[in-house]
């Protein structure tokens, strides 16, 4: 591979790599055909985003021809070649990105004013693709311009509720529910033509992380690009997007699920889960068991009771797979009025092709009480 | 003897009286090179040299000439002692250093002798406060031997280009390697890190380099976590000029202006690191 950047784009690069330092610690590179993409994942698999740079985003984009290369390393390493966000713009002039595969090594070249010249030669690893897989197109919700609507939010603040109506979208802060007593409350509604674009099919709320949107967000507002939200239900991932001619940027969010929703997409299970796993040996009747304990419905039995409802399930990338899902009719102002947060339970967003292709209808069912992680990918 | 108009009677009893109208222009200087507790101050008729040094590999000299105070009377032609540099600056800054311009502190710096304390008197805004540290047995500072006429290599930078390259610097590197040769890569600064190697490279006809004289290529390592104090001086200064000799001891001085428009001098000396190994 052999590209190199100039100009403004250079920033564009730069602040590229730090959005997506907010959502891992690896960065993976992968020269493309249609561009290099730019990926990274969380550690518990609950976030990924990806950017592709077309070929026009670079002045020269020459990539390997015969066989896919893609490499993996720490994005801190990365991030240290475009430390400085602020000068870069003024000092960088040119950016060249050389992939020396014999000796494992990636050098980015800076040629700055003055003629100094930064040399960074990062090793990295041999990685497996990572992609997600998401189809934002068959979301029901979609959004244009997430207006700045997060800095109304304190910094610590981990999570965020979007519900939308016809016309009007509430954004407020999520709040554990032992927190409940002593948080303050946060919501603020937008309504459908401060949007460039709104469409809304189903009324639904979905609970997702602030910390990548903010990512997102810093990577937008560099650029001055409006940045698009695709969602359907709590527990499906919510996917954030920028477009631009010359680059598209992904970000997709795995949502809280709601306790009331159970969705079931399993159908057969390995890797297994530990041997004491109390799943381990007839899924479908836990099934089964689930679908007939969660039937009394929430909102009438007070608090959640999670013991069984505990288990999540990775979103299949198979639309028709949807299973009949025995839903709650819980109501948004319901919600709103109970102020009853969901369980806090996100769904891990499933990487169907770092899997064998054997694996791939693989679901992993993991009862921890936080975002669950992945075993498949890691070397 | 030379007395200024407002000394004190009793200044007699004092060896070295010192005086400037804003103690900033000394806290500044010698935050440049506050790595260490022990300072040796040597002051002479030109003024005052401040010795702070690092495990024998190490020391940085700051030179405040005579004529930046504003009274600068000394009785003997040396005068030795030693004080936790902790302590003095943070008397100097008893009034919380503050930068507002128009207020300063004026400070007037006392030493009666051997085994006396340091007595600083400082004002600000009509209140007084009197220091006095306690001064400790001199010890004497390392020769580094680095004479001019064993300079191999020698660049004068502005301060900026440097700055910028040391806010950059991959500190997960144990060593900085200094290359410097009248062929390409002309000066280069290099680390080594956890996720691989860094360069940064200045042409020797680059708007920043203001002298550019090297005779031979010398490549030296130098340790990182002793160089790292460096970088206090350097964000100062408005010039470096680097100097290697012929035993790859490194001489970097730092020209310093101050609040006042005047100019003071840092040095610092390194020794190279012993294990020279391969790229």
């Amino acid at each position: 591979m052999d590209c190199v950047v100039t100009g403004g784009n250079v920033k564009v690069l730069a602040k590229a790599v730090h959005s997506l330092s907010r959502i891992g610690d690896e960065l993976y590179v992968e020269p493309q055909e249609d561009g290099l993409a730019l990926r990274s994942v969380n550690s518990s698999r609950s976030a990924y985003a990806c950017f592709l740079f077309a070929p026009l985003f670079f002045s020269r984009y020459t990539i390997p021809s015969g066989h896919a290369f893609r490499c993996k390393m720490a994005i801190k390493s990365v991030q240290a070649v475009f430390r400085s966000l602020a000068s870069l713009e003024k000092t960088v002039e040119k950016c060249h990105i050389e992939l020396e595969e014999q000796k494992n090594r990636l050098t980015f070249t800076l040629h700055c004013k003055h003629g100094l010249l930064k040399t960074h030669n990062l090793s990295f690893q041999d990685s497996e693709s990572l992609q997600a897989v998401f189809d934002k197109d068959s979301c029901a919700n979609v959004f244009r311009l997430l207006v700045d609507a997060v800095v109304h939010f304190p910094p610590s603040q981990e999570e965020v509720t979007v519900s939308v109506s016809e016309e009007r979208m509430w954004v407020r802060n999520h709040v554990e529910e032992e927190d409940q007593s002593k948080a303050m409350l946060t919501e603020l509604c937008l309504a459908s033509d401060e949007f460039d674009h709104f469409s809304v099919q189903t009324h639904n709320n979905v609970t997702f992380c602030l910390k990548e949107l903010r990512g997102l967000l810093m990577f937008a507002e560099s650029t001055g690009l409006p940045i698009s939200m695709y969602f359907d239900e709590p527990g499906s991932p919510l996917v954030l997007s920028v477009t631009d001619s010359v680059l598209e940027g992904n970000f997709v969010l795995a949502t809280l699920s709601d306790d009331t929703i159970f969705r079931s997409l399993v159908r057969t299970q390995t890797p297994p889960p530990p041997p004491d796993d109390f799943m381990n040996d007839d899924i479908d009747s836990y099934l089964i068991a689930m679908d007939t304990s969660i039937a009394p419905g929430p909102s009438a039995s007070g608090p959640p009771t999670p013991p069984l409802a505990d288990s999540l399930c990775q979103k299949q990338p198979a639309a028709a797979n949807h299973r009949t899902r025995s839903y709650i009719d819980e109501k948004e102002d319901d919600l709103a009025s109970s102020e009853r947060p969901p369980n806090k339970k996100f769904c891990s967003l499933f990487f169907g092709s770092v899997l064998p292709p054997s694996s791939q209808m693989n679901t992993q069912l993991v009862t921890s009480q936080e975002v669950l992680a992945s075993d498949s990918e890691d070397d | 003897m030379p007395l200024s108009t407002q000394s004190q009677p009793d200044d007699e009893q004092y060896v070295l009286v010192a005086s400037m109208d804003n103690a900033r222009n000394l806290s500044n200087i010698l935050k440049a090179i506050s790595f260490k507790d022990h300072a040796i101050f040597s002051a002479t008729p030109n003024g005052l040299k401040v010795t702070v040094e690092d495990s024998k590999c190490l020391q940085a000299n700051a030179f405040i000439q005579a004529d930046i105070f504003q009274e600068f009377n000394i009785r003997e032609d040396l005068v030795g002692f030693q004080v936790n540099l902790t302590v003095l600056l943070d008397c100097l800054n008893i009034f919380g250093g503050s930068a507002v311009s128009g207020v300063s502190t004026a400070l007037r710096m006392c030493y009666r002798g051997y085994g006396y304390p340091l007595t600083l008197f400082l004002e600000e805004g009509g209140v007084v406060t009197v220091c006095k540290i306690n001064t400790q047995e001199p010890e004497e500072p390392i020769d580094f031997d680095f004479c001019t006429s064993n300079v191999t290599n020698k660049v004068i930078l502005l301060s900026e280009s440097l700055k910028e390259a040391f806010s950059e610097l991959d500190m997960t590197s144990e060593v900085l390697q200094i290359t410097m040769s009248p062929n390409q890569p002309y000066f280069r600064l290099s680390t080594f890190g956890n996720s691989g190697n860094a360069h940064y490279d200045y042409p020797k006809d680059s708007d920043m380099m203001e002298f550019f004289k090297c005779t031979k290529t010398q490549t030296n390592r130098y340790k990182m976590s002793l160089l790292k104090p460096s970088t206090k001086a350097l964000a100062l200064s408005c010039k470096v000029s680097v100097r290697t000799d012929s035993r790859g001891f490194l001489s970097l001085q730092y020209l310093v202006r101050n609040d006042d428009g005047q100019i003071c001098f840092v040095e610092y000396y390194c020794c190279p690191d012993e294990e020279v190994g391969e790229d």
